[in-house]
């Protein structure tokens, strides 16, 4: 849901900065005659923006970052007095046995889940763009989970994964297999909850590549056909090159949005057993709220290293952007 | 350019300025308007969301807040939410005037200085048993006094039992109890059920068998403890337990039980009123020791506390409301509906008299253990947290119940 929004913002950038680029030369020529009016009213119209970055997303990130820097007790949460300890939350979350296995757990969680998501979510898009009978419907079909609340899905994922009750196993012991501890296991629940995220996942990579399929000229395709490409060659020759912006764009968003993924984890195993589905994520919320006695510096910390984490891999997308934009 | 760049940043800068400070006039103003002309509006916080506007909870609230003059708003909690709620509320010094929460938590929110002591809010906490006001204390003083409580039993299925050939007198301490779980797995049922997830639930479900062992919460490394996750860990090998009970809840591992294959289930007081609607004949049996006798259960249920305020005049009415919860007859109005244990011999004795069947539990009751007693206090929830942390890794088979233990005392130091 959160990701539809976010698509027009990123690519509507730079046409922004073209317009800007563009407008300031005749803005002097104005200014000399009504000098301090139109500024203003520029002003005036900047401000909410402005308010509504500072309120709501500079001064969250603040407090993260100040509530990562200080010891806080839950005294000294509520009377407001922690010390200031600089790094100190940051060397107990490096130093904690439960770092390394979570920094694993998210890089392999974030990356299977964005190869398969992406790749079956091509695959179902190439489908279904060959606009056959029914072609709609099915489509509309696919979109199912996501327009699932998570909490949902999530459930009926660990409903279906239950060791005993559960008609994953009933179908695995059909088939002659042994019964697998899908969610109980340490060996298995990763596997697990990396399963139900893919599924969720892919019909937002369907969405937005079936769309960016529409882009390409049909034309293109005739002339291949008439020169005698194949079907894979058309594919790995237009399809792919072309859809490369748009494949760049779906990637980052699910990379951020995969990096945070929290209820689904959460819901299913709690992040165990014994740490083995912890990601950064899950690791921050059990720090922070899922204790008695929260530790909310620790937790705030882990917070921020996701957040250092995606603001990487977004400017890493601005840059090869602009180089394409260049080129 | 340089200085046309500059002067717009200002410009930023001020527009930013004036409009934040309008904000903030205009939210201070609101909110103080609302504290002043609602002087007379008291609020509640409580952990019972299933209660809606017109159940009877909600107008015994409204009754008491009409007796003592004033008008009562009340907002229902997630129990797991409630504390953090409450902490935030605190640091906005915007905390409601009657809090009742889970007694684990007293202690912490004592801690941060939250809740005032029954010294200085004059509550009445003389008739509540000595075991249950535990939960509240640290320091020699009291946070509060308890509304209600509930523990742990084992609840038994009189039909599986009796087609598996199994006396339920004969079950006395862990090896008989143990003979009975492999008596009704070869005749084809399902022994045992429980709640071993990775929250509070998990510690709360462990700790009658760790402590039927013998174990002390200060030494979670010890044989007698290592001998209670070895129990644990032992019936899911055989197959007494469901695998899944790594990720029950202790609503999930009631309906496993509810589902009338299982012959025991460890659940608490609450369940009661679910236990007579499963549709099967059931018993219960208190949770026994190592080598006989009853093990200690921890206490569940709520208590009654007044937070601090920055304005001392409300703490005189905010008594009048607490005093008026737990009355004897409101007690046992509430606890009646809350399928709770009353937490005065008083109401007992009368909720024993219109119900035999909370004999048993009543017996439990006062044999239970706070948490957070002995002075725990807020080492508890560290000391729990490693504890759910090794009956998760040995259940799951990730290390041994002995090694599991080691780390989880080496990591509470």
């Amino acid at each position: 849901m959160k990701q539809t929004t976010h698509p027009p913002d990123h690519l509507s950038a730079p046409v922004r900065n073209g317009a800007a680029t563009v407008a300031p030369p005749p803005a002097p020529a104005r200014a000399r005659r009504r000098p301090t009016s139109p500024q203003w009213a520029a002003w005036a119209f900047l401000a909410p923006v402005t308010l509504y970055l500072a309120l709501f997303y500079a001064y969250p990130l603040y407090r993260n970052l100040d509530l990562s820097l200080r010891d806080y007790t839950v005294r000294s949460f509520v009377q407001g007095n922690a010390p200031f300890t600089g790094i100190e939350n940051y060397r107990t979350v490096l130093d904690d046995p439960t770092f390394a296995p979570a920094l694993l757990h998210t890089a392999l969680f974030t990356a299977v889940c964005l190869v398969f998501q992406y790749a079956i979510g091509l695959a179902l898009a190439v489908f279904f763009s060959r606009h056959f009978r029914l072609s709609a419907t099915l489509r509309a079909l696919f979109l199912v989970p996501w327009l699932l609340p998570l909490i949902v899905s999530a459930s009926t994922w660990s409903w279906m994964l239950n060791s005993d009750s559960g008609v994953v196993n009933a179908a695995l012991h059909a088939l002659g297999i042994a019964p697998v501890n899908w969610l109980t296991s340490p060996s298995w629940s990763l596997t697990s909850v990396i399963i139900a995220n893919i599924w969720i996942g892919v019909p937002f990579n369907l969405v937005v590549l079936y769309s960016g399929l529409q882009s390409i000229p049909a034309s293109l395709y005739e002339a291949a056909a008439l020169d005698g490409a194949g079907a894979w060659q058309r594919f790995w020759r237009i399809t792919f090159p072309l859809l490369r912006p748009v494949s760049a764009i779906t990637l980052l968003l699910g990379l951020i949005y995969t990096l945070k993924v929290f209820d689904i984890i959460w819901i299913m195993t709690k992040g165990g057993p014994a740490d083995s589905s912890t990601t950064f994520a899950t690791w921050s919320y059990q720090l922070g709220f899922g204790n008695l006695l929260p530790a909310f510096g620790p937790g705030a910390a882990v917070g921020n290293l996701l957040v250092v984490a995606a603001l990487v891999f977004g400017l890493i997308y601005l840059k090869v952007q602009r180089k394409q934009a260049l080129s | 350019m340089h200085s046309s760049s500059r002067r717009r940043l200002t410009a930023v800068a001020l527009s930013t300025v004036v409009a934040v400070t309008g904000a903030a006039c205009s939210s201070g103003s609101g909110s103080a308007d609302a504290k002043g002309s609602d002087s007379g509006t008291y609020t509640v916080w409580d952990p019972y969301p299933q209660f809606a506007k017109g159940s009877a909870w909600v107008k015994l609230l409204d009754a008491c807040g009409a007796k003592a003059g004033v008008k009562v708003k009340r907002t229902g909690y997630d129990t797991s939410d409630l504390a953090n709620k409450a902490l935030l509320a605190a640091q906005q010094d915007n905390s409601a005037d009657v809090l009742i929460v889970d007694n684990p938590v007293v202690s912490t929110l004592a801690e941060a200085g939250v809740l005032t002591s029954t010294e200085d809010n004059k509550l009445d906490t003389s008739k509540a048993d000595p075991n249950l006001l535990a939960a509240g204390q640290s320091d020699g003083k009291t946070y509060g006094t308890p509304i209600g409580a509930n523990t742990l039993a084992l609840y038994y299925n009189k039909k599986v039992l009796k087609e598996a050939g199994v006396d339920i007198a004969s079950v006395k301490d862990w090896k008989s109890l143990t003979a009975a779980l492999a008596k009704v797995k070869a005749a084809g049922k399902k022994g045992i059920t429980f709640s071993a997830i990775g929250t509070e639930e998990g510690s709360f479900q462990f700790l009658p068998w760790f402590w039927g062992a013998g174990a002390e919460l200060t030494a979670l490394d010890s044989a007698q403890a290592a001998s209670a996750l070895s129990l644990w860990k032992d019936w899911l090998k055989e197959g007494y337990a469901p695998n899944s009970v790594i990720n029950n809840t202790q609503t999930t591992s009631w309906q496993e039980f509810a589902g009338g294959d299982y012959a025991f289930a460890e659940n608490g007081t609450w369940q009661l009123a679910n236990a007579k609607k499963a549709g099967f004949d059931y018993g219960v049996l208190p949770i026994p020791g190592a080598d006989g006798g009853s093990a200690a259960a921890p206490t569940g249920g709520e208590f009654v506390t007044i937070p601090t305020q920055g304005d001392t005049g409300r703490y005189a009415t905010t008594q009048k409301l607490a005093t008026c919860l737990t009355s004897t007859q409101n007690l046992y109005d509430t606890d009646t509906t809350l399928s709770y244990v009353a937490p005065t011999s008083e109401v007992q004795a009368k909720q024993v008299a219109a119900n035999a069947e909370l004999k048993p539990w009543v017996a439990a009751v006062k044999a239970a253990k706070g948490r957070t007693s002995d002075d725990l206090g807020t080492t508890y929830p560290k000391i729990s947290e490693q504890m759910w942390k090794a009956v998760q890794s040995a259940l799951s088979g990730a290390k041994s119940p002995k090694d599991a233990l080691a780390s989880a005392q080496a990591a509470v130091k």
